[in-house]
């Protein structure tokens, strides 16, 4: 037996004690969402609560789950019973659970969101059966929320590393033909077959090979990367040993952007533990094959999520693109063959090579086989990141599994600044790469921002814009000047300056820059402009011709007042105000000065937020 | 300031001479002084063999590096997507009033530095708000106020 199997076998009996454990074992989700929703209080909170009731128990921190609404998420596994999730738990309510979970054993008022039992319990539901989780195929997000991040056991007792077991048996021709018999394209959003990509990088002959693995998650609305490094980083690192095999890579890097450190350091922790355990070095498992992976921080710049502007940025350049061909899989990185992939294709890999591409090809629609994940944010009611098969109608994401939103819904802004805004008439499409770039949108790498009545497409097309004019890279003209141009543009719809004729002239600009750009952030720069242009055009209308923002939202359209009957007078408002423009005493209706007032929302805020205030503020166009 | 330039040739010993150690090494001289000072500049041009042109124009390239020195304490104000539909940018426009503060400065007295972030990928908690290592989500301008005086 080889040392692997021998540390598998171990692991799965720990697996398997911890969940049938002799004490009680409480799992904590601990990625940064669950920390950012306040996790670490929690688990004080936990800790001092056992101590307290003197109860022994084991805290193991998980990733996320994805159903990030539902945060900080705690599970708990006792008694012979199955394990139980609970969420939204914070210091007070996780002090309850422990006492009525652990102290007095009893379920009946805890409110569990669901048990992972095999079978029914108690009456408590299967997690899986939760509305957002039902719908979903978790294939790459298999582990996520569920194992501990940190353990390479925890991996290996879900058969981790069993994929690569598999290919190394192969030859690297036959795993890559596996990979393009599965259909697998890249994730990361131009959707390029990865078969082909990898074949491409083996059929070149040379004596060095580059595998890069682009984590560089700049669109500005996503964390699919995040959440799958932060949750399972193994499952990267089985990936990308596949994929090294199958190319013939012997170095390999991770170019991860600086904002994520949590990630950084579940990958630094999980590279440490393959390297201890002869996963990740030279004549791997006593094979012929030797591989090493480095981690490159990311120092911010959206453009690096373009191939040839990533090496570069590898290779301590600027990160501009350059003109393809030659490909990087002919010629990438220090000139060498380099295959880049995104996380979640080598996410993906591990879990084709285990099951087969038959298997694999049962998900998703003829051409785009698989399930993507997406990350549903926005105005939505159950936000969070979900897996499905490609192919789901857009309204089955937004409604069964996001629960829709609690205003009318407007748009669904797909594939990050560089994507499109769709509006409901189209939330029958099928997500597939192909459906979405015919309705004037793209994939992308997986952001489904969700808009409200709430939200003004002008000023999201501006917001847009405005990001990419300040993250192009400069080298090619149609995206350094005309991005600046229609910056400018929009800036004078938003303003109530425009004249009439501008939506043409913008729409052209757009055009031009689509059409003449150098690289994919050029190209796709106008697609929000596009789409909201022909979906929303009446919108644009009101701003040019009438000076009028429906959505409320453009601050030089728009004006503040205090309904007198509503007001309460109890001042809040008016310590917040910067400008000194809401006045009044206590207990009488206050009165705001709207020469003095910048609307900054700040009174609107706190008129909402503030049990004692009554809403009086509101927000009117000005017209009424 | 010996001792720390002492320490800092460590850093760049550790570095093989060739172009893809700038990035690195531009982020462990920040991680050291919390900007990129000219000395560090001076020191890294001269190790890689570059002129002192070339590596401000591969730091100024990039968002993550700074020029100035930055405060006690960093707010960074999410912007991503969805922080701007749920109102990123009003708690941007807050801080920058109240502290007087600008994005990419620092305060007067030092105390704080303000920037701007493309996204902390906790967008299903937007808006958050970054202060040192720790994320706030769900903020407004009322919570905004609270956390930022737990900072004074």
């Amino acid at each position: 037996m080889s040392n692997i199997d021998t540390i598998r076998k171990k692991s799965v009996a720990e697996w398997k004690d911890l969940n049938q454990p002799e004490e009680p074992v409480i799992f904590l989700g601990m990625a940064s969402c669950g920390k950012a929703a306040g996790a670490d209080k929690v688990k004080k909170a936990i800790q001092e609560a056992l101590k307290k009731h003197k109860i022994k128990a084991r805290l193991i921190e998980v990733g996320c789950i994805g159903t990030c609404y539902l945060e900080p998420i705690v599970d708990i596994v006792a008694y012979g019973q199955p394990r139980i999730s609970y969420g939204n738990v914070d210091e007070k309510r996780a002090e309850f659970i422990v006492r009525k979970h652990l102290v007095e054993k009893d379920l009946s008022k805890t409110h569990p969101l669901g048990h992972l039992g095999v079978e029914s319990f108690n009456g408590i539901p299967h997690l899986f059966e939760h509305p957002m989780l039902k719908s979903q195929v978790r294939i790459v997000t298999k582990n996520c929320g569920l194992i501990d991040p940190g353990s390479i056991n925890h991996y290996l007792a879900n058969d981790g590393y069993s994929g690569f077991s598999k290919a190394l048996k192969k030859r690297p021709e036959e795993v890559i033909e596996e990979i393009s018999h599965a259909g697998l394209r890249g994730r990361g959003g131009a959707g390029f077959l990865t078969g082909r990509k990898w074949k491409t990088c083996h059929d070149t002959k040379s004596d060095v090979k580059y595998l890069v693995c682009n984590a560089d998650e700049g669109d500005p609305g996503a964390f699919m990367n995040r959440l799958l490094i932060e949750s399972d980083p193994h499952a990267l690192l089985e990936g990308m040993l596949i994929a090294a095999y199958a190319i013939g890579a012997t170095l390999g890097y991770i170019y991860i952007r600086a904002e994520y450190p949590l990630a950084i350091l579940r990958l630094q922790n999980a590279l440490k533990q393959v390297t201890d355990i002869g996963l990740l070095g030279k004549k791997i498992l006593g094979s012929e094959f030797s591989f090493s992976i480095k981690i490159k921080e990311g120092a911010g710049a959206f453009v690096c999520g373009e191939e040839t502007a990533l090496i570069h940025s590898i290779e301590g350049k600027r990160g501009m693109p350059r003109t393809r061909p030659p490909f990087p899989a002919q010629k990438g990185l220090y000139q060498k063959p380099t295959v880049i992939n995104n996380v979640e294709t080598l996410g993906t890999v591990p879990h084709i090579l285990r099951n087969g591409s038959e298997w694999y090809r049962q998900f998703g629609v003829e051409g785009n086989f698989g399930t993507k994940t997406f990350s549903l944010v926005g105005k939505i009611r159950r936000s969070g990141l979900i897996e499905v098969p490609l192919g789901t109608p857009l309204r089955k994401i937004i409604f069964d599994i996001g629960g829709g939103t609690q205003k009318p819904f407007k748009a669904v802004q797909t594939g990050g600044p560089s994507g499109g805004c769709i509006p409901l008439e189209l939330l029958d499409t099928p997500v597939t790469y192909e459906t979405l770039a015919n309705i004037g949108s793209i994939m992308g790498s997986g952001g489904l921002i969700v808009l409200d009545d709430d939200t003004c497409v002008v000023d999201l097309a501006r917001y847009f814009l405005d990001f990419i004019q300040q993250e192009s890279c400069g080298k090619c003209t149609p995206c350094r000047v005309g991005t600046r141009h229609m910056v400018e543009m929009l800036e004078t719809i938003c303003h109530g300056e425009a004249s009439p004729d501008i939506l043409d002239k913008l729409e052209s600009m757009a055009k031009l820059v689509q059409s003449t750009s150098l690289c994919g952030l050029g190209q796709t720069a106008p697609n929000s402009v596009l789409t909201t242009l022909k979906y929303f055009r009446p919108e644009y209308v009101k701003h040019v011709n009438e000076y009028y923002c429906p959505a409320l939202v453009c601050s030089d359209l728009i004006e503040y007042s205090i309904v007198e009957e509503n007001c309460t007078g109890c001042q809040r408002c008016v310590s917040v105000c910067p400008t000194g423009a809401i006045t009044g005493p206590r207990s009488e209706p206050h009165n705001l000065d709207i020469s003095k007032c910048i609307k900054c929302r700040a009174c609107y805020d706190v008129c909402r937020f503030d049990a004692i205030a009554g809403n009086a503020i509101v927000i009117t166009s000005g017209k009424e | 300031m010996n001792q720390l330039n002492s320490s800092f040739t460590e850093t760049l010993n550790n570095h093989l001479v060739e172009e893809g150690s700038l990035i690195p090494l531009l982020q462990k001289a920040q991680e050291q002084d919390g900007y990129i000072s000219p000395e560090k500049v001076a020191q890294i041009s001269e190790y890689l063999k570059m002129t002192e042109s070339q590596v401000y124009g591969v730091a100024s390239f990039y968002s993550q590096f700074r020029f100035t020195p930055p405060g006690e304490h960093s707010i960074s104000v999410c912007l991503g997507t969805a922080c701007h539909v749920n109102g990123g940018e009003t708690l941007l426009n807050t801080i920058g009033r109240d502290l007087d503060v600008r994005p990419g400065e620092s305060t007067s007295d030092k105390k704080f530095d303000l920037k701007r972030v493309a996204c902390l990928g906790c967008c299903a908690l937007a808006p958050v708000v970054k202060i040192d290592d720790d994320i706030y989500s769900k903020v407004n301008v009322v919570k905004l106020k609270e956390i930022i005086s737990n900072y004074e």
